[in-house]
C-alpha cells in the first residue's frame, strides 16, 4: 500500500456514492431509542419508492443530540430529523428531493450545534464506522503515511509536545512528555496501550469515538508506536461496550487486510500490530497498573508506582498508555501541526475537549468545545438550560473522582486548572447537570457506593474506608448522624486521600469533600440534633409530666 | 441496595473432576487453542466460556485451569474479581437497571426499588422459578436518555417505574416469554 | 549496586540503590510498623501501615515498595503518620471479628501488637463483622476467615516459596476473601502439601494449627523467614 493506493480507494469510494445519503445514528444512545427499527424502515421505504440507486441509507456513529434520538440526517441537503419513528420514514424519503417532511426537524442553528468545535468528533456521524474505505475517503491514514515516510520519531514527539496536548483520561499529564519518556527508554520490546476502559458513570465520550470512528484510534496508535519505538499495541475495551469492541475488531481486520497494520507498513521498516482485549466489569481497570494486570490476564489490582509504565509496564517492558480521546487527537495534530492545535484553548489547556452533557438539562448528548469555554455557555446555551421550571444547583464533573461546581461558580472556564481550583476535576469529561431538587448528600452516597463496589480490595484504606464512609453517609441521609460522625467522616476522607494505594481510593473522597465544601448545610441537616430543632424529627413520645 | 458483604460460607460443594475429554467443554478447548493457552488470555477465555455456557460453574473453571495450566485458585480469583462473570446460573431473562450518575439522579434507585417489590427479589438475585435475573449495570453510557433499563440486553430509554414493572410483569404473569 | 546516603528520622543512613526504605531503616535500627510485609517474599504495599513522608512530596509512600535515592529525606513517625496508622488499624479491627480474648493467637498476634503500639484503645467506626464459617477440614490446620486481614502473606508464601499456589484471593473490595483451589474446603485441596508455611506466615489467628486453644498459638515466624531467605543470603544454618 502506498499513497496512490490510498487515493484510489478514496476515489472509488467517492465515485460509488449515491447522490443522496440518509444517515441514521447507530450509536448506543439512539439504539436505546430503537434507531434500528428506523433504519430497517428507511431501507424498505427507499426500496418501496424504487430509489435504491439514488439514496443510500447508512448507519453512522453518534450525531450528538442524544436526548432527541433517534436522529436521522439527510445529505447533501444538511437536514436533520429528531425523535424519528418508523411512521416518519416515508415522508423523510419523499422529502429528499425537496419539500417538507412531517418528521420533526432538529434546529441545527441552535448553539448546541453551532458552538461545537469538532476535531476528535469531526468524522463522527459522517463516516461509516464499519468500512475503512469511508475513513480513507476523508483522508484517513494519509497522516500515517507522511509520518512514516517523511518524519523521524523524534520529530513526531516534538510535534506532539508543541501541540500542548494533555492526557484526556483525566489526570492531564502532558502527552509529549510521556511519549518522550517511553521513546528514550532502552528496551528490546515496547508497546502502546489504548485505555478504552471508560468507566466513569455518566461519561460516554470514548465510546462514541470507538463506535463512530474506530480507524482514527488505530491511526493515532500507529503514529504513537512509531514515535516511541513500539511494534505491539493493545486496546483494552471495557466489557460493557460490546458494540465498540466489535467495531474495533472489524476495523483492525480491515486495516490488516490493506496492510495499514502489520509488517512494513507503507513500505517503511515499521511493523505494528494491535490486539484487542476486553474487560469484564471492573472500574479500577481504568487505573493504568490495574489495566496492565488485566491485560496480562490477572485480577485487576493496582500496584504501587514507581516504577511507572513508561519504565516497567506490560511484562516489565516500557509501555505507553494513553486513552481513546488522546489517541484520536493525534492524526489531526500531525496533519495540521502542533502549532495549529496549541492555538486552540487556553494558556495551559490546549485544544478541545469532548464532554458528555447529561442530567437535568434540555439538550443532552456529546459536545466538543475548545478548552476554556465557560460552564455557563455549556449548560445554558448549548444545553438550553434546566427544564421543568427548576433552577440550576450544581454541575458534577469528573465522575466518582470529581466534584460539584455550584451554580454560583457557573462562569468558570472549563480547563484543568480552573476546575481543580474549585475542588473538582476535568476527569474524562462526564458532565452531569443537577437541578435544585437534587439531594447532595444522597449524591455523595451514590458515588461512595460506587467506589466501595469498585474497590479492588487490595489496600486497607480503600477496601474498608469506602465501606465505612458509605455507612456514615447513610446515617446522614437517614438524618441519624451525630456531630462526631461528621468529624469521623472528614478524618476518613483525609485518610483515603493520603494513604490509598491508587487513584481510585485517593480520589474516592472527592465527591464528599466537594459537597461538604459547598453544601455543608445539607450534611448538618442530616444530623439528628440539628434536624430536631428544625422540626424534621418527631417530638419525643412523652410530652406531659407524670402526675 | 446495600454494599456486598462476604458470603456466609465460602465453601460451595467441591466441583466434580472433569473427565478426560469432557465433550461438553470441547468448544472451549478450541478457543483456548486459538489463544495458544497463553495465561494472559484467561479473561478472554472466561468471557467466551460465559457467553457459551451462561455462567462459570465449578467444573468449567476446573477445566479452564487444567487446560491453561494455571493454579485453580488463581482462576477462581480472576473469575470472582470481575463483575460480569457469574458463578451461578442466571434467569432466562435479564433485567439490568443502569446505576450510573445520570440514571441515579433521574430516579433509577426508585425504579429499582419498584422492580424489587414487583418481583419479590433483590438486585443481584434470580426469581425462584429461574425466569428473571434482576441486576445492576455500571453506566454503559446511554445517559442521554436516562434512566435506562436493559431487557435481555436491549436498552429502553426514559423508563419509569410503572413502565418497567409492566414489562417484567409480562414475563412473570403470562409466561408467554415475549420480548418487551 | 551503588551505595547511596539518605536521611531517615534525622539520621544519616547508607544503603544500596536497590534497597527499599523499609530495609534501609531496618538495617539502621529504625522500626517502621508493617503487616503485609514478610521478609523474603515479594512486597505488595497493601496494608499501608509502613507509609512514610518524603521531603518534597505531599504524598505518602509505602516504605516496603519505595526504593531509596541519594539525598532522600524520610520521616517515619510524624503526627500525621501516627494519626493515619491508628485509623487504619481501627478499620482493620472493624472489618472482621477480631475479639482477642477468644482468639488462638491472643498475645502472639501482629495485628494486636500494632494496635497496642499505635495506642488503639477503642474503635470509632462501626463494626462490620460478617459471619464466616471456620474451615476445620484440613487434618493439621484450620482457617478462620473471621480473623483474616487480607494481607496475602499466605498467598505469596505458598506461591513463591512452596510453589503450590493453593491460596489466592477471591472476590473483590470488602467481599475479598482468601480461598484454596476453587474455594473448596482446605482439607479437599488437591494442591496443598500441608507444609504449614501459610500458617506460620499468617500474622493473626486466621490460619492456625489444629488443637491450639485460646492464646496458645505461637508461631516461629523468624524460622520461616530464615528458610525463605536462606538461598538468597546463602545462610543455610541458623
Amino acid at each position: 500500500m502506498d499513497l496512490s493506493g490510498l487515493h484510489s480507494i478514496a476515489e472509488r469510494e467517492r465515485h460509488s456514492r449515491k447522490p443522496n445519503t440518509i444517515r441514521c445514528c447507530a450509536a448506543m444512545g439512539c439504539e436505546a431509542a430503537r434507531s434500528r427499527q428506523v433504519r430497517v424502515a428507511l431501507r424498505s421505504a427507499v426500496a418501496a419508492a424504487g430509489r435504491q440507486d439514488s439514496i443510500e441509507v447508512q448507519g453512522v456513529g453518534c450525531l450528538g443530540l442524544c436526548s432527541a434520538g433517534p436522529l436521522v440526517r439527510v445529505e447533501p441537503q444538511g437536514v436533520m430529523y429528531q425523535r424519528v419513528t418508523p411512521e416518519d420514514v416515508q415522508s423523510i424519503v419523499a422529502a429528499v428531493d425537496g419539500g417538507t417532511s412531517t418528521a420533526e426537524r432538529a434546529d441545527l442553528s441552535h448553539p448546541f450545534f453551532t458552538l461545537q468545535y469538532p476535531i476528535v468528533l469531526e468524522n463522527s456521524g459522517k463516516v461509516d464506522p464499519e468500512r475503512i474505505e469511508s475513513y480513507v475517503a476523508e483522508g484517513g491514514y494519509e497522516t500515517l503515511y507522511h509520518v512514516l515516510r517523511e518524519m523521524s520519531p523524534a520529530e513526531v514527539v516534538d510535534e506532539v509536545s508543541r501541540s500542548g496536548l494533555r492526557g484526556r483520561g483525566g489526570a492531564g499529564f502532558p502527552t509529549g512528555l510521556k511519549w518522550a519518556t517511553v521513546a528514550k527508554t532502552q528496551a528490546d520490546w515496547k508497546c502502546v496501550v489504548c485505555n478504552a476502559d471508560e468507566g466513569d458513570p455518566g461519561a460516554f465520550m470514548d465510546r462514541a469515538v470507538m463506535e463512530s470512528d474506530p480507524h482514527r484510534i488505530l491511526e493515532g496508535m500507529a503514529i504513537a508506536a512509531y514515535a516511541v519505538g513500539a511494534n505491539q499495541g493493545y486496546i483494552y475495551v471495557r466489557g460493557e461496550y460490546p458494540l465498540a469492541y466489535d467495531r474495533l475488531q472489524v476495523a483492525i481486520q480491515q486495516a490488516d487486510r490493506l496492510g495499514l497494520l502489520g509488517s512494513r507498513i507503507f513500505d517503511s521498516p515499521f511493523d505494528f500490530r494491535i490486539d484487542l482485549r476486553i474487560g469484564a466489569g471492573a472500574f479500577v481497570c481504568g487505573e493504568e497498573t490495574a489495566l496492565m494486570a488485566s491485560i496480562q490476564g490477572q485480577r485487576g489490582t493496582p500496584r504501587p508506582r514507581p516504577p511507572y509504565p513508561a519504565e516497567a509496564g506490560l511484562w516489565g517492558k516500557p509501555t505507553l498508555i494513553n486513552n481513546v480521546e488522546t489517541f484520536a487527537n493525534i492524526p489531526p495534530i500531525l496533519k495540521r501541526g502542533g502549532g495549529w492545535y496549541a492555538a486552540i484553548g487556553t494558556d495551559k489547556s490546549k485544544g478541545t475537549k469532548v464532554f458528555s452533557l447529561t442530567g437535568h438539562v434540555r439538550h443532552t448528548g456529546l459536545i466538543e468545545v475548545p478548552m476554556g469555554t465557560t460552564l455557563r455557555t455549556i449548560v445554558e446555551d448549548m444545553g438550553d438550560g434546566v427544564p421543568n421550571g427548576r433552577a440550576l444547583k450544581a454541575v458534577q464533573t469528573g465522575g466518582s473522582s470529581g466534584g460539584c461546581v455550584p451554580a454560583s461558580e457557573i462562569d468558570v472556564s472549563v480547563d484543568y486548572e480552573s476546575l481543580a481550583a474549585l475542588g473538582s476535576i476535568m476527569g474524562s469529561g462526564g458532565m452531569v447537570v443537577l437541578d435544585d431538587s437534587t439531594d447532595m448528600v444522597d449524591l455523595a452516597r451514590f458515588f461512595m457506593e460506587f467506589c466501595a463496589d469498585e474497590s479492588c480490595g487490595k489496600c486497607v484504606p480503600c477496601r474498608v474506608g469506602t465501606a465505612q464512609i458509605y455507612r456514615l453517609l447513610e446515617r446522614f441521609v437517614a438524618r441519624e448522624a451525630t456531630e462526631s460522625d461528621l468529624v469521623l467522616l472528614e478524618e476518613l476522607c483525609d485518610l483515603l486521600r493520603s494513604a490509598s494505594l491508587c487513584g481510585l481510593g485517593q480520589n474516592a473522597p472527592n465527591p464528599v469533600l466537594s459537597t461538604l465544601r459547598y453544601f455543608r448545610e445539607e450534611y448538618e441537616a442530616g444530623m439528628a440534633s440539628i434536624g430536631a430543632s428544625r422540626g424534621l424529627i418527631r417530638e419525643p413520645a412523652v410530652v406531659g409530666r407524670p402526675a | 441496595m446495600t454494599i456486598h458483604v462476604p458470603p456466609a460460607s465460602v465453601h460451595p460443594s467441591a466441583p466434580a473432576p472433569v473427565r478426560a475429554g469432557d465433550e461438553r467443554f470441547e468448544p472451549l478447548d478450541a478457543v483456548i487453542k486459538r489463544h495458544q493457552g497463553k495465561p494472559d488470555s484467561l479473561i478472554e477465555i472466561l468471557n467466551s466460556a460465559q457467553v457459551r455456557f451462561g455462567f462459570l460453574g465449578g467444573e468449567l473453571l476446573d477445566f479452564v485451569a487444567r487446560r491453561m495450566r494455571l493454579p485453580s485458585s488463581y482462576v477462581f480469583g480472576v473469575a470472582t474479581f470481575y463483575h460480569m462473570f457469574s458463578l451461578a446460573p442466571k434467569g432466562r431473562h435479564t433485567c439490568d437497571v443502569c446505576m450510573g450518575t445520570t440514571c441515579s439522579v433521574k430516579g433509577a434507585r426508585r425504579l429499582l426499588e419498584g422492580l424489587e417489590r414487583a418481583m419479590g427479589i433483590r438486585a443481584g438475585e434470580t426469581t425462584a422459578d429461574g425466569r428473571i435475573s434482576l441486576q445492576l449495570v455500571r453506566c454503559p453510557g446511554t445517559c442521554g436518555m436516562a434512566p435506562v433499563v436493559y431487557y435481555d440486553g436491549v436498552a429502553i430509554s426514559y423508563e419509569t417505574t410503572a413502565s418497567a414493572v409492566k414489562r417484567v410483569k409480562g414475563w412473570l404473569d403470562d409466561g408467554s416469554e415475549r420480548a418487551p | 549496586m551503588i551505595a547511596v546516603t539518605l536521611t531517615i528520622d534525622d539520621r544519616l543512613v547508607s544503603a544500596g540503590d536497590d534497597d527499599t526504605i523499609l530495609h534501609a531503616a531496618h538495617d539502621a535500627g529504625i522500626a517502621i510498623p508493617t503487616l503485609c510485609h514478610f521478609e523474603g517474599i515479594a512486597d505488595i504495599g497493601a496494608c499501608r501501615l509502613c507509609l512514610v513522608e518524603i521531603e518534597g512530596s505531599p504524598k505518602l509512600f509505602a516504605a516496603c515498595t519505595t526504593r531509596v535515592t541519594e539525598g532522600m529525606v524520610v520521616r517515619t513517625d510524624t503526627e500525621r503518620l501516627r494519626r493515619h496508622r491508628k485509623l487504619m488499624i481501627e478499620l482493620m479491627l472493624s472489618e472482621r471479628n477480631h475479639v482477642c480474648s477468644v482468639c488462638v493467637a491472643n498475645g502472639h498476634c501482629e495485628l494486636q501488637d500494632r494496635a497496642i503500639q499505635a495506642g488503639v484503645d477503642h474503635v470509632r467506626v462501626e463494626y462490620l463483622y460478617p459471619k464466616f464459617t471456620m474451615d476445620l477440614s484440613h487434618k493439621r490446620y484450620g482457617a478462620d476467615p473471621n480473623r483474616c486481614i487480607l494481607c496475602a502473606r499466605c498467598v505469596r508464601v505458598c506461591d513463591e516459596v512452596e510453589g503450590a499456589h493453593t491460596w489466592d484471593i477471591g472476590g473483590r473490595g470488602i467481599a475479598s476473601h482468601v480461598v484454596t483451589d476453587l474455594s473448596a474446603p482446605w482439607g479437599d485441596s488437591a494442591t496443598c502439601t500441608a507444609c504449614g508455611k501459610c500458617v506460620t506466615a499468617c500474622p493473626t489467628g486466621a490460619l492456625f494449627s489444629q488443637g491450639a486453644t485460646v492464646g496458645e498459638l505461637e508461631k516461629d515466624r523468624s524460622r520461616l523467614a530464615f528458610v525463605v531467605t536462606a538461598r538468597k543470603t546463602r545462610e543455610w544454618v541458623r
